[in-house]
């Protein structure tokens, strides 16, 4: 993980990224954790398993895979499969949101899904980004996700990479839904709630590498095909043959009828999912996909610096929402004038902080040292930093180690770790 | 020997005079409303829960307490305790001479001892705050959480409880639920959001996660499978009542099936005693649910002649059935009215199975009843339970519609399978109904919802029935799995039932 943060992430690993003063991966964990859920199971590095220090009440399973394994998320669920006996939760390490996870659960349980996922509108940022010179690329690669009209069924999802120049829908959506809401700026939270026989195909088929680029279309572009029909005769055995293989490895073969949510009472139920012409409700399609989308509340993907900045600085107010106790300001930190100190800005234990230093909307990590006079605005320092007197700080992000001397006036930049700034750098 | 005419005025002076006396002492002591008199034991029940008896051994000897200083409570106890003792005479005296059906009754001993009361059942009693602290606690206790009412109720409706569809029980529940079996969980959700909808629908759905349930429900030690299980069901039961109120179907289908698992015998292996409830479950289903469909479908063909002219009401799966065998099988010329009503539409649906069959359909809404009436020859109803007098119970508007069907004269037929009979009386719709979700009656007409902001109008309430009951001369028959009766003759019905089982 962290592709797309090298120059963070070489040093430490993204799940071990301190935001707010935790590492990244409390963050999920403890969505979980007040959601009610008690085990989990991790699957990571082994060596960050041995770095991860986390208080949690829920049993923690961590499964480890060897660093010179170039796994996707599709394969890493691939590893685990014996481990997962009914339908499965699956986030990412690097989520940070306060949802209510039962919206999403419930989309799942009520429809009987086989996918539920959660999406946040998101809108452009604007900060500067420490670290990365020139303009940002407008453009990014776009996602295209359709939904129908109550907003909660997924209908279309596509990449701009994946597209040439038109954006095709098969005629089979639009006469089932013929309104349909296509929008582009939503952040997918890569939260997915899958049935168990999505694993189990997923088992079966190994040319699946990645859940979010190549299942997760997958299972809509399904939702609007028809299962195979059966095979024509036995003229050719071989074709056959050939034919049943294929068709053991379409999803549609692995879905169990057993559980089938509207089987007896299709005829009794009144209720129909559409009005206006002549087809069952549901149009009795077996995959069905679903999705919660956020419009207010906190959701960030930490993957590129630009979020994890705008994650540390939306973390102070997530983590008094969440009622934590502990303050912001920990306990063990010798801060000689309180006064200067911002009201959200969080300081780690054990942390020095001089006289007439003045600290704004920043993130301070522990054990450092910061002497006086120093003024420190819109940044993220990590652990064990050392700050000589008269800095200026501004907007920027100091890694674990690093060393600035007396005088240095540091703007919108990204310090990796153990570096060590000369006297009136800049 | 009954008791002659003057000891019985006699037994009536002294109970006066005691009665004068505790008041005197007390001051004003409110009688308490309730307390029903002597003569109340054999008049038909009220709600669907046994009258609690009190025990034998308040005897003869609660003359000697002590009197002043006591609390309310005491004294009540003490007068009721009195009157209990003297009607517990009366009645010994009563059995040695007849076999009279009321001792055969079994004598529970009530929670509450001093309650002569007929308990009434929580969910009409939601602006009385004991009962609902009762409820709480009995929730708490269960681990099921209790879900908020949303919204000012209607002054009329206040004993009832009123929920939103935004707001879920799942919201207090963590999601991998421990307590809470998870195929239960999504039934209550499917419930609540009205996804599962019907009489039939509920009950089948319903029988099928219970037959679940009992396939990954497994002994614990030093337990008795028939008593363990009947007490492991009932929090998934209080979820469900939670979730939506129960129906009376499927009420019927858990005394069934409640009956069943205490009458198990003791020498069964787990095993076999859990494919026994199964196959008993199915054997329910099969009988009671889908053959007598077939039953009902087949009598109420006779009544279908050419070139009729029926009119049907929302959307009910036994009409429906009907109808489509009528058309499709036996390939009758008729043609249909589908009556619908807001804001649930259900004639929609109702509409478009009909049609896929090929029956010739009209659409109207209830208000242009009176304009269709004239030339419809009979109207065919569904009910989703038949009370004890007779009374229809049916989704809101088929008591319009029988109304004003019999001032035109023409004929109400009712269909109904006998496990939908329920041993309720019910004169009118207010005592026991269900509230549904007052945001359905908003509704968006150019993009502006009207109604949108009732919750600040504080003189504006908003009322969303669901069920309305059909008092028993308005309707001609009754069309049920057993053949085709009267409306007078349901009581008839229950009393066989009960004595077949």
């Amino acid at each position: 993980g962290g592709s797309r943060m090298t120059d963070l992430t070489s040093s430490i690993p993204k799940p071990l990224l301190p935001v707010g003063n935790r590492p990244l991966l409390w963050y999920p964990l403890n969505l979980l954790e007040r959601a009610g859920f008690e085990e989990v199971i991790v699957i990571t590095r082994k060596e960050i398993q041995k770095m991860l220090n986390l208080d949690t009440k829920m049993k923690l399973d961590f499964v480890c895979i060897s660093d010179n394994m170039d796994m996707g998320t599709a394969d890493s669920l691939r590893h685990i499969h014996q481990k997962i006996k009914t339908d499965v939760l699956v986030l990412s390490c690097d989520l940070i949101t306060d949802v209510d996870l039962y919206k999403v659960v419930d989309l799942f349980r009520t429809h009987d899904a086989t996918l539920s996922m959660l999406m946040k509108k998101t809108h452009e940022p604007t900060e500067v980004v420490p670290g990365q010179k020139g303009k940002k690329k407008p453009v990014e690669q776009r996602d295209f996700i359709g939904v129908d009209d109550t907003g909660k069924r997924l209908l279309f999802m596509a990449n701009e990479a994946d597209l040439d120049e038109e954006l095709v829908i098969k005629r089979s959506i639009l006469q089932k839904h013929p309104r349909m809401h296509i929008r582009t700026g939503l952040m997918d939270a890569h939260l997915y709630c899958l049935k168990k026989y999505v694993v189990d195909f997923l088992v079966e088929n190994r040319t699946i590498t990645s859940l979010r680029s190549e299942l997760i279309p997958h299972l809509v572009r399904k939702q609007f095909s028809s299962p195979p029909s059966l095979q024509q005769g036995l003229d050719n055995k071989e074709e056959d043959q050939k034919k049943k293989e294929q068709a053991s490895l379409d999803i549609y073969s692995f879905i169990k009828e057993d559980n089938s949510l509207l089987k007896p009472a299709p005829d009794n139920s009144c209720w129909n999912d559409h009005r206006g012409d002549m087809n069952e409700t549901l149009y009795e399609g077996k995959v069905r996909c679903y999705v919660h989308i956020m419009k207010e509340g906190l959701c960030y993907r930490v993957n590129t610096l630009g979020l994890y900045i705008e994650a540390n600085r939306q973390v102070p107010k997530l983590l008094l929402n969440l009622g934590l106790e502990e303050p912001l300001v920990h306990g063990s930190a010798q801060i000689t004038d309180r006064g200067m100190i911002g009201s959200d800005s969080i300081i780690g234990s054990s942390t020095q902080v001089g006289e007439k230093t003045s600290i704004k909307h920043s993130i301070i990590g522990s054990m450092c040292t910061i002497k006086d006079k120093v003024k420190i605005t819109n940044c993220i320092i990590m652990n064990s930093v050392t700050i000589e007197e008269g800095c200026c700080l501004q907007g920027s992000v100091i890694c674990h180690n690093a060393v600035i001397e007396k005088g240095a006036d540091i703007k919108d930049c990204l310090i990796g770790s153990d570096q060590r700034l000369e006297t009136k750098g800049k | 020997p009954e008791l002659s005419r003057e000891e019985k005025l006699q037994l009536r002076k002294e109970k006066k005079q005691q009665k004068k006396k505790k008041r005197s002492e007390k001051g004003p002591a409110a009688e308490p409303p309730e307390l029903g008199t002597p003569s109340d034991l054999g008049q038909p029940r009220v709600a669907a829960h046994p009258t609690s008896l009190p025990a034998l051994a308040d005897g003869p000897n609660d003359g000697e307490k002590p009197a002043g200083g006591k609390s309310k409570a005491e004294l009540r106890a003490e007068r009721r305790a009195k009157q209990e003792a003297e009607r517990a005479q009366k009645q010994a005296k009563k059995a040695e001479l007849s076999q009279a059906a009321t001792t055969a009754k079994p004598r529970l001993t009530p929670t509450e001892p001093q309650s002569v009361v007929k308990r009434l059942p929580e969910h009409v009693q939601v602006d009385d705050p004991a009962a609902q602290r009762k409820l709480a606690k009995k929730l708490e206790r269960q681990q099921v959480p209790l879900r908020q009412d949303y919204g000012t109720k209607v002054n009329l409706f206040s004993h009832l409880h009123q929920y939103s569809r935004k707001k879920p029980l799942t919201q207090q529940m963590s999601i991998p639920s421990m307590v809470i079996h998870p195929a239960v969980v999504r039934l209550g959700l499917q419930y609540s959001q009205g996804i599962i909808n019907g009489s039939n629908a509920r009950c089948i759905a319903l029988l099928e996660v219970f037959k679940q349930l009992i396939r990954d429900y497994s002994t614990p030690p030093n337990e008795e499978l028939s008593r363990d299980l009947v007490a492991k069901l009932k929090p998934h039961i209080s979820f469900l009542n939670q979730c939506r109120p129960l129906s009376a179907s499927m009420g019927n289908a858990i005394k069934f099936l409640k009956k069943e698992i205490s009458c198990l015998p003791d020498t069964l292996r787990e095993e076999e005693a859990k494919e026994k409830l199964q196959d008993a479950i199915d054997k329910y289903l099969r009988e009671k649910i889908l053959l007598a469909a077939e039953a009902i479908s087949r009598s109420a063909f006779e009544k279908i002649n050419d070139n009729d002219v029926i009119l049907v009401y929302g959307c009910s799966s036994l009409v429906n059935r009907t109808l489509c065998d009528a058309h499709v099988k036996k390939g009758r010329a008729f043609r249909v009215i589908v009556v619908d009503s807001r804001p649930r539409l259900e004639g929609r649906e109702t509409l478009r199975r009909l049609v896929r069959k090929g029956i010739h359909c009209t659409y109207v809404m209830i208000n242009a009843i009176s304009y269709v009436l004239p030339e419809v020859s009979k109207v065919l109803l569904g009910a989703h339970a038949l009370l004890a007098n007779g009374s229809v119970m049916s989704r809101v508007g088929t008591s319009q519609i029988a109304l004003v069907s019999k001032a035109y004269n023409v004929p109400v037929l009712v269909c109904c399978e006998t496990y939908k009979f329920c041993e309720r009386v019910q004169t009118d719709s207010f005592v026991s109904n269900e509230l549904d979700d007052p945001d359905d009656l908003i509704v968006l007409r150019k993009g502006q919802a009207q109604l949108g902001g009732w919750a600040e109008n504080k003189s504006l309430r908003l009322l969303n029935l669901v069920y309305d009951v059909t008092p028993p001369d308005l309707v001609d028959l009754v069309i049920t799995d057993l053949g085709m009766i009267p409306c007078t003759s349901v009581p008839v019905v229950l009393r066989v039932k009960n004595v077949d089982q």
